[in-house]
């Protein structure tokens, strides 16, 4: 351990980015913390998408000793907020001019009762295709515009002998492309109306039917063996060349960047199939726990240093998302995030930035969970798609 | 410090001492079991969500909970997984111990080996059990490779097969256990009843169907406390092996309950189905107390 | 218990030896069966990832290489920091070395006072604590994190002891009771009579016929509580996490490659510890339950 410089006080940080380019990308916070001479508490707790961390959490809080800091997904966030248990950044939030910066649809995650309580620090975008070039040149391919042009050549490649489609069988990845393709058929305004408004009109409508005959297509492309592999696992399918397509949101990048490829050139990057235009997005929070005036310098440095457009910079370099802040140049950035980066202000002013079902920004975790099991049943059975669409409404009312 | 002979009569301060010494472990127990029991029932009857809330809501949670076809197929797993976890631990353990009593050479290299997984945990475990059982990776293509082409396992990830694959390596972790329970049960036989029985010329098939078994009564009745009990709250076997998957086709009720609980923010349901799995083992494990305690005050 | 009876099952003859021959074939296909996965976690922890890419997963290392041992020992990164899982490990010999003391003495002195000292309601008390053993651990998170959040003992290695002393103490009570109830009232009589008194006759009389059941408490206690997860990652802090959490923090990436082989020793140097104490004690341990913890 290294002593602690001058002392500034300490943060605890509960957090699940335990490994590679997230650790690395934390790391460059702490070091940032230290040279203010402010101790960092490292609390990781990884395991099953953060939920060995937030029953820790839940239990921190519980016993009356909260981190200083969280790592929080949308509604999960909102969730705390809501119970009361989160502190005030508008100390810094505000000289700093955060409401500047950050787009509108993530302020509403990161702002509660008009203050803000988390630090935005990235923004991931679920809906991209990752096709490998090889193949598609090979083949005399495209990567597919449109579902109906996902299934024509999906088929191709797979009378070709070539796996079309790489992917894990995890609730969580079946729901990533459930997004996908509820966004690319039924297009935004019928997203918004039934992911994010849980209309049970739009839930149990003709559309969500073809929804679900889509997805019942998207399982054919699947290999037999795809339950309960690791969306890791499935990427290096396809930069193998074991798998042609993987629909997965850009920390896919990581992989890619690990294997010595370039993303955009030897792995292209489109928009998932119907959804060019429109933009999901999925943002880690350091939610800021309401901690007492004792430790809240230094949770305000925390914040202050987060949203910090070189930290911001380098840690979306490491983890393959865009910056929280609009206003970091893209120069670093490899094609796919800089396509990343100009469509988000596209979509921002079409108003088709819409939070991701499957990341935990569309729902609360009560609705994602019963919108998850609905899916993922369908995908894993011979469920009809009038069937999963009914099931569908009837899930959510019960979990509401 | 002497201590009174007899109990009765006037009791000096010291001679509250037994109690004393047995107090803090009754406080941790009534608070830490009883009491957090009391706590989840009364939860079970809140609208509760990510935290505690007291606002009653009757039964509404239970109801929920039955019409949860993620909690149907959860009470369905338990059935099948209990059911053949028990049989095939057993048995297997019955056999093992057989076996390693037959006066074998390396016994305790053998027990030793038969004891070890319980020793470990799936969160050590876990990941090699995927391996293994992985069509892709383990078994299947190890067998394949050998010459046998068309040889095929791939019940991890078949959805009617996958919760046979958390049956194999819950057994696989228990079976040594039962073993031993079995091998300390035969080596508590009264040797000259099986000495008199093989000077009879009685076949050894008979000696183990008319006098062992029958006498090793008491060890099956542990075992399949110990068994119930470990079936009903196996967890990380489920998280380790399948996450629940395909689909939900693995779920059992602890992970229904804590996903339920901790990751959806549903307390009050979670706090539910707690109940009804509190109650499943007080059905099972009372009558066993209950007897065990009045068969010991007749004996 | 000694096995000095005459080996009656073993007599000479052609048609024995092919069933000695069948004994043997099936215990050892067993112990192959069962020794498996930790076979090719040890293979596993042995190569390179390069072999592991390439290989079959029981195939012994071509080339050994202890250099996932040491990566996972001293150098594997957990989150920000990279000294590997040393340091957790220590915080498990920390927590577990007191919460097995305690509980394993606690148990004793429970069951000697429930079987020598009884007293109206002793066996009601009794299998109310042994219905503790069943409670799915789950459930008591929450109340529990309240419950130390009130008494002090958050977040600190002497709570997650509490945690474990508390869930511990039904089992080592059952197997004490257990045992105590065999040991005849006439020792204790006979002490009482010398002028024995309480501490005396269990430190002099009891305690010295215990070990069996020591052993047996002192296994069954110390593989739960250093195995355990669900508690560890909820109460402990993060510098004094126990070595399942960190274990699981390096093995579960959400990105980057997976390092199979680091990840095999990691589980390796995790289970040592309980795998070693199954080797030393294992003998005992079947005394142990023919002594008492089995009703044979």
């Amino acid at each position: 351990m290294p002593a602690q410089a001058q002392d500034q006080g300490s943060v605890e940080v509960l957090h699940w980015w335990t490994s590679g380019g997230e650790a690395a990308a934390v790391n460059v916070l702490k070091e940032n913390l230290e040279q203010q001479g402010i101790a960092w508490n490292d609390m990781p707790v990884a395991g099953g998408a953060g939920e060995a961390a937030m029953t820790a959490l839940r239990a921190r809080v519980t016993s009356g000793n909260p981190p200083t800091a969280a790592q929080l997904l949308g509604m999960s966030l909102k969730a705390w907020a809501e119970e009361g248990y989160l502190g005030d950044l508008t100390e810094v939030a505000e000289p700093e001019g955060w409401d500047a910066v950050v787009p509108e649809p993530i302020q509403e995650f990161g702002k509660y009762d008009g203050h803000w309580v988390a630090a935005p620090v990235n923004i991931h975008r679920p809906n991209w295709l990752w096709s490998n070039a090889k193949i598609f040149e090979e083949n005399g391919l495209t990567p597919p515009k449109t579902w109906e042009e996902f299934n024509q050549v999906a088929q191709t490649l797979q009378d070709k002998g070539i796996q079309p489609l790489a992917h894990g069988g995890q609730n969580w990845q079946d729901a990533t492309i459930f997004d996908d393709v509820v966004l690319g058929i039924g297009g935004p305004e019928f997203y918004q109306k039934a992911i994010i408004e849980a209309d049970p009109e739009a839930l149990g409508s003709d559309t969500m039917v073809q929804v679900f005959d889509q997805m019942r297509k998207i399982r054919g492309f699947v290999d037999p063996n795809f339950s309960g592999r690791d969306w890791n696992l499935a990427t290096a399918m396809v930069l193998k060349g074991d798998a042609a397509m993987q629909l997965m949101g850009d920390w896919a990048k990581g992989e890619i960047i690990a294997a010595g490829m370039k993303p955009g050139t030897d792995i292209l990057c489109t928009t998932a199939p119907g959804t060019e235009g429109a933009f999901l997005f999925n943002t880690d929070f350091f939610a800021m726990f309401d901690v007492g005036e004792e430790r809240k310098p230094a949770q305000l440095a925390m914040a202050s240093a987060a949203m910090s457009p070189e930290f911001q910079e380098t840690f979306n370099l490491a983890k393959g998302s865009i910056p929280a802040r609009t206003d970091v140049p893209g120069d670093q950035f490899d094609p796919c995030g800089q396509k990343s980066m100009a469509d988000i202000k596209a979509a921002q002013e079409a108003g088709t930035l819409m939070g991701s079902m499957a990341h935990g920004h569309a729902q609360p975790p009560a609705v994602q969970g019963a919108m998850f099991d609905v899916v993922t049943n369908h995908f894993n059975s011979d469920q009809s798609s009038a069937d999963a669409a009914q099931a569908l409404v009837d899930a959510v009312a019960a979990a509401q | 410090m002497a201590y009174s002979e007899k109990p009765a009569g006037k009791r000096t301060l010291g001679s509250f001492l037994p109690e004393a010494v047995l107090a803090p472990s009754v406080l941790m127990v009534l608070v830490g079991v009883y009491g957090f029991m009391l706590f989840s029932v009364i939860l079970s009857f809140t609208g509760s969500k990510m935290f505690p809330r007291f606002v009653f809501t009757g039964f509404d949670q239970y109801e929920r909970l039955f019409s949860n076809p993620r909690w149907t197929v959860a009470v369905q797993n338990i059935f099948i997984f209990a059911s053949l976890y028990i049989i095939c631990a057993t048995l297997l353990g019955l056999l093992l111990a057989i076996l390693i009593d037959r006066r074998i050479r390396a016994e305790a290299v053998f027990r030793t080996i038969f004891l070890y997984p319980m020793a470990l945990s799936f969160i050590v475990t876990g990941v090699i059990w995927q391996w293994l059982l992985n069509p892709g990776l383990g078994l299947e293509r190890m067998v394949q490779s050998w010459g046998w082409e068309s040889f095929s396992f791939k019940w991890l990830v078949d959805p009617d097969m996958a919760i046979y694959t958390v049956v194999i390596a819950g057994v696989w972790q228990v079976t040594g256990f039962v073993m031993a329970m079995f091998l300390a049960g035969l080596r508590g036989i009264n040797q000259e009843i099986l000495s008199a029985a093989r000077m009879d010329g009685a076949p050894t098939l008979k000696i183990y169907s008319r006098i062992i078994i029958p006498a090793l009564r008491p060890v099956f009745l542990t075992a399949f406390v110990i068994e119930a009990h470990l079936a009903i709250k196996s967890y990380d076997l489920v998280v380790a092996l399948t996450k629940g998957g395909p689909g939900y086709a693995t779920e059992l009720p602890s992970t229904f309950m804590y996903t339920t609980t901790f990751t959806r923010n549903e307390m009050g349901l979670g706090a539910a189905s707690a109940v009804v799995m509190l109650v499943a083992l007080a059905v099972i494990i009372i009558p066993y107390l209950y007897s065990e305690l009045r068969n010991e005050r007749r004996g | 218990m000694s096995a000095v009876a005459e080996p009656t099952l073993r007599r000479s003859g052609s048609g024995v030896d092919v069933a000695r021959f069948a004994l043997y074939t099936a215990l050892i296909v067993a112990a192959a069966l069962f020794l498996m996965p930790l076979v090719s976690m040890v293979f596993t922890s042995l190569k390179s990832m390069d072999e592991i890419r390439s290989g079959n997963l029981l195939a012994p290392p071509a080339t050994v290489t202890l250099d996932a041992w040491n990566a996972a020992w001293g150098s594997a990164c957990i989150s920000v920091d990279c000294s590997g899982l040393k340091g957790y490990f220590f915080n498990s010999i920390q927590l577990v070395v007191p919460a097995v003391l305690i509980s394993v003495g606690l148990g004793a002195l429970n069951g000697y006072v429930l079987t020598k000292w009884r007293f109206p309601g002793a066996d009601f008390l009794f299998g109310a604590m042994m219905f503790g053993c069943f409670i799915p651990f789950q459930i008591v998170l929450i109340p529990m994190a309240f419950t130390l959040g009130k008494i002090g003992l958050a977040g600190s290695t002497a709570g997650l002891v509490l945690v474990h002393v508390v869930y511990g103490v039904c089992f080592t009570t059952m197997f004490f009771r257990n045992f105590y109830v065999a040991v005849p009232d006439e020792l204790v009589k006979a002490a009482r009579m010398d002028g024995a008194g309480f501490w005396q006759i269990f430190f002099r009389v009891l305690l010295p016929v215990s070990w069996p059941i020591v052993v047996v408490s002192v296994i069954w206690q110390f593989t739960g509580i250093w195995n355990d997860f669900l508690f560890g990652a909820s109460f402990a802090a993060g510098e004094s996490q126990p070595i399942t959490v960190a274990l699981n923090n390096l093995v579960n990436t959400s990105t980057g490659v997976k390092l199979y082989n680091v990840d095999m020793a990691s589980a390796m140097i995790t289970a040592a510890p309980t795998i070693l104490v199954y080797l030393l004690l294992g003998r005992f341990f079947l005394r142990g339950l023919m002594a008492g913890a089995v009703k044979g």
